[in-house]
């Protein structure tokens, strides 16, 4: 606890440094006390998770009338220990990525106060203290998405939506709560967790339904998702990467938080509609993922995908808790959330690629990138292991927790009820197409961004970017590589998490090791023998193509043209874009995608017969927010049209206004 | 199943013996892909009147290959040279872990069906990132055709295979080859039927036979998997050919094995193991000749078709784990 306090304050005097510095200290002070704050975070997160000891702490002086409260427990830990991990990256990266134009005031003080926010959240123990956190969250993190607001517009439409959605879940997040500790009889959750069993159904479904809405507004989950694709992109790529890694992972929080942990697991339908949540959202954002062709805007998606997993995982776990399967609940949750700290891993990594690729070459366009691993090898290198990563291939820690996911969905079909095996079917399928969809959206952003001839002249003049930018990006990767082979090291943290995320959840019997075994479940992997497997076989595989020409001279590859089928020059206009490459699968998907095309051909004036121009025109908008989103926009403004006519400058007007008003209150109160 | 289990538990060879079987089903495997091919090119040439070139022509192919030089494109990166090891090493991953010949191969512990499933997936993805590493037109085409196709057949090989999983109630390869073996009557269970008929589906859009793809075609725009390693030659191209074949080996040996387990070594022995070779090449043989004459009397589907084709196929697999559920 004094480790995380400490981390606490000197992540809030960085955001001090980084507002009142000189220009040329500001970055480096701030990002290195945020580097500090931490590494101190850290230290006293893995205390909790490697002890399981739960620590308080009540203030009355910080927060008037209620006073603040804070309690480290093994759940809040692993998503605190998570986000100091993706910070500590960010903190890195960030001196590299804000080097090239003095950061505003602003952008420097923000990146380091919405970390201390993020990891304020998971530690808060009452509801006031809890709500002024996730709402300082809010605040930071839409001053630090605003950061470059001046250069680009779209910044400003992606604030005002990210806002809106913020705000709304956060006021039904509110009310959830103060719904509880009315009935509870205190704010504290200690108090309302010694409630659990004797809150009514209605009452305690009415404050699950409430928070859920909130809650999964933040972690992304389809319909409540628009924000996602507007702000991660719009955001610097650290912010990016906190919003993405981190600050989403609260929503997951959130959920367990208060159904798992101070309602106690509650009705098993809860948890069936958060499955439900996660199956369409991981089928929505994969598929979208996989069209998108601006680089941040697909790892966007990617994450609305991850987080579908996620919750996936966390519905199935409930519906088997409900349903007395404490053990396999403990093991899907278990996945769940070990899936949760490799998303924040690889997707950290991924948005520090993208980030590096728009420092080199100024654009997220896939269609205009491409020719980058000869021009910036080690950043290639290190987005293609998180790219590797959430394609889930072995040996990597995508595939370990994806793996233990479709075990434990696997396993939860003993539980023999028609409704959770329903839940589980629907899981694995949507686990099992995400999961080609998201290989497919990540050979892409690979294979044409990086791959290739560039595409532009900006591509083509990208340098390898700066140190401290790669040793960011180089500790996730570090992470993702750990994990991926010896998954089994974090399992005992994991355990312990799992097992507070349900009241009275009991720890699962994962053999403790170096892979995974499940011990009386049988199964295992052991993902280090694999990655041994295959260095062995691509060493043995290579010796043999090196030895077996006879020639001494033709034992070396050689270099010449491509094959043009005959034509002589290949330039970069033949190649094929990200645009072409996903149009199959978008052709495929049309129903969820409803792509916007058309295609306009102009004919000369002398003839109908001869073509002037051709221009073809395409564009992918979300469709749920078409659908959904747009004909509430309109009404609200058409409201505010209306609205505007009453008051018209008239200080008649104003008067009777307010007269009205007066004999209307008093009407009510008499 | 218990008692099979700790049957197949007591007669626990020891781990140079299991790494001995995992390297023979290498050995095996990689010998035996070209030679299934070789054998599908013979059945369709018979079929189709002609004598064609003999079984061993793709053994022949690759000793060609493998002595002639590498050349690879202008603009090319690490991943051109990397791709086709990649493929071969899982390829040989794959069936060191999967139960081929005997039921303990070398990690029996680590020998899952979805690390397989992921092996097959990370070749996949090796050799479409290689079809986009040169730069042209026909090879990022051939990737992306290639990966429309993989994502949704790599879901439905995942959801059949999880049909018999679920039956087993283990994912541990070895366990679901030991319950079939226990369970004879499993093989008419509609839900083995149903995953039977997916996997079949799978086994040939992964592959790329004809109805999904022309192995044989010498159009460029027609193609699928001929276009993605169009720019590879000379010792690249033979590991890559080298690889696809055993993909084909390691999937229909899979499907052989968890569908026909008879024959397989579980003991381990010498003698078992031989047993296990003869019968595995023979059931390999035998649904090779199917495929071979499927292709002969179907014609290539229109691009965008194909996807039709797998869905239809992950619905037959969701339709046999949900049977299994039902019928349990």
């Amino acid at each position: 606890m004094t480790a995380y306090l400490i981390g606490i304050g000197t992540a809030g005097l960085a955001a001090l440094v980084g507002a009142a510095l000189p220009a040329r200290h500001r970055l480096p002070g701030a990002a290195a006390l945020s580097a500090a704050a931490c590494l101190a975070v850290l230290v006293g997160a893995v205390h909790v998770l490697a002890s399981g000891h739960t620590s308080g702490l009540h203030t009355a002086q910080v927060l008037p009338l209620t006073g603040v409260d804070l309690s480290l427990d093994p759940l809040g830990a692993l998503f605190i220990a998570t986000t100091a991990g993706v910070g500590l990256a960010a903190s890195w990266y960030s001196v590299g990525y804000g080097a090239h134009a003095t950061p505003s005031r602003t952008a420097t003080a923000m990146l380091p106060a919405f970390l201390a926010t993020l990891l304020l959240v998971p530690a808060a123990a009452s509801v006031a203290t809890f709500m002024v956190a996730w709402e300082l969250m809010a605040l930071t993190s839409l001053l630090a998405l605003l950061t470059d607001h001046r250069r680009r517009p779209e910044t400003r439409d992606a604030a005002q939506w990210y806002a809106a959605m913020t705000h709304i879940g956060a006021a039904a997040i509110l009310l959830g709560l103060v719904l509880l500790a009315d009935h509870a009889g205190g704010q504290t959750f200690a108090t309302i967790a010694s409630h659990r069993g004797r809150l009514s159904v209605p009452l305690s479904s009415t404050v699950f339904v409430l928070t859920l809405f909130g809650f999964a507004s933040k972690a992304g989950a389809v319909p409540l998702h628009v924000w996602l694709p507007r702000a991660h992109p719009e955001a610097p790529s650290p912010v990016s990467a906190l919003m993405s890694g981190a600050m989403v992972n609260l929503g997951v929080y959130g959920i367990l938080r208060v159904g798992g942990d101070l309602l106690g697991g509650g009705q098993s339908w809860w948890w069936v509609v958060i499955a439900a949540l996660g199956v369409v959202s991981a089928f929505f954002g994969a598929v979208h993922a996989a069209a998108s062709t601006d680089t941040k805007r697909l790892l966007a998606y990617s994450t609305v995908d991850n987080m579908g997993l996620v919750l996936i995982g966390i519905g199935a776990a409930g519906a088997l808790a409900a349903g007395g399967e404490r053990m396999l609940a403990g093991l899907v949750l278990l996945a769940a959330l070990f899936h949760l700290v490799n998303h924040a891993l690889f997707k950290g990594l991924l948005f520090f690629g993208a980030g590096a690729v728009q420092h080199a070459t100024g654009t997220r366009d896939l269609d205009r990138l491409g020719g980058l691993a000869r021009r910036m090898p080690a950043t290639t290198a290190l987005f293609g292991i998180g790219a590797l990563s959430i394609g889930a291939l072995p040996g990597l820690n995508g595939f370990a927790s994806e793996w233990l996911l479709l075990e434990g969905l696997l396993h939860g079909f003993a539980s023999r009820s028609a409704v959770t095996d329903a839940t589980l079917l629907a899981g694995v399928a949507a686990l099992a197409i995400t999961g080609g969809l998201t290989a497919t959206a990540f050979v892409k952003a690979l294979g044409v961004g990086f791959l290739g001839q560039p595409r532009s002249e900006r591509a083509r003049g990208a340098r390898e970017v700066g140190p401290s930018m790669l040793a960011g990006m180089g500790l996730l990767a570090g992470g993702c590589v750990v994990l991926g082979v010896v998954p089994g090291v974090a399992l005992p943290a994991l355990d312990r998490a799992a097992a507070a995320g349900f009241a009275g959840g009991a720890p699962t019997t994962l053999r403790v090791g170096l892979g995974l075994d499940l011990a009386s479940l049988h199964g295992a992997i052991e993902p280090a023998l694999l990655v041994e497997g295959l260095l062995a076989g691509i060493v043995v595989a290579w010796g043999v193509i090196r030895l077996a020409p006879r020639r001494a001279e033709l034992r070396r590859p050689r270099r010449a043209e491509a094959w043009g089928c005959g034509r002589e020059l290949q330039t970069a206009r033949m190649e094929i874009t990200a645009t072409s490459f996903a149009e199959p699968l978008q052709r495929v998907f049309a129903d969820v995608l409803r792509p916007d095309r058309d295609l306009e051909v102009t004919h000369t004036v002398e003839s109908a017969y001869v073509t002037q121009a051709v221009s073809y025109y395409q564009r992918v908008d979300d469709a749920v927010e078409r659908v959904a989103y747009r004909p509430v926009i309109g009404a609200v403004s058409w409201w505010g049209r209306l609205a505007r006519r009453v008051p018209n400058g008239s200080v008649h007007r104003y008067l009777a206004f307010g007269f009205a008003a007066l004999v209307l209150i008093l009407v009510v109160l008499a | 199943m218990t008692a099979t289990l700790a049957a197949l538990g007591a007669a626990s060879p020891g781990i140079w013996a299991r790494i001995g079987a995992s390297v023979l089903q290498v050995a095996a495997v990689a010998t035996g892909g070209p030679l299934l091919l070789g054998l599908m090119g013979k059945v369709r040439a018979r079929a189709e009147g002609r004598v064609g070139p003999p079984v061993t022509q793709g053994l022949r192919d690759l000793r060609k290959l493998i002595r002639k030089e590498a050349i690879r494109a202008e603009h090319t990166s690490a991943v051109s040279g990397l791709a086709p090891l990649v493929l071969v090493a899982s390829g040989a991953m794959g069936a060191a872990v999967t139960p081929l010949v005997t039921t303990r191969p070398a990690i029996a512990g680590g020998a899952d069906v979805f690390v397989v499933v992921y092996l097959l997936l990370m070749g996949s993805v090796a050799l479409a990132l290689g079809g986009l590493d040169a730069g042209t037109a026909f090879g990022g085409m051939g990737s992306s055709r290639a990966m429309t196709i993989g994502a949704i057949s790599e879901p439905a090989l995942l959801v059949a295979i999880l049909a018999l999983a679920v039956q087993a109630h283990s994912s541990n390869l070895p366990d679901i080859v030991a319950a079939s073996l226990a369970h004879p009557g499993w093989l008419a269970s509609p839900q083995r039927l149903l995953a039977l008929v997916a996997l079949v589906v799978v086994v040939i859009a992964e592959t790329g036979r004809i109805p999904v793809d022309n192995p044989s075609t010498h159009l460029e725009l027609t193609m699928i998997h001929e276009a993605m390693i169009l720019e590879y030659a000379g010792t690249d191209l033979a590991l890559v050919t080298l690889g696809e074949a055993m993909r084909l080996g390691l999937l229909l040996g899979l499907v052989a094995n968890l569908f026909f387990p008879w024959g397989i070594g579980g003991s381990g022995g010498p003698l078992a193991v031989l047993v296990g070779l003869v019968a595995l090449g023979a059931k390999a043989a035998a649904i090779a000749t199917l495929i071979a004459l499927v292709e002969v009397s179907t014609a290539k589907v229109r691009l965008f078709r194909v996807p039709e084709l797998l869905a239809g196929g992950f619905v037959l697999a969701v339709v046999a784990v949900t049977t299994g559920l039902v019928a349990r």
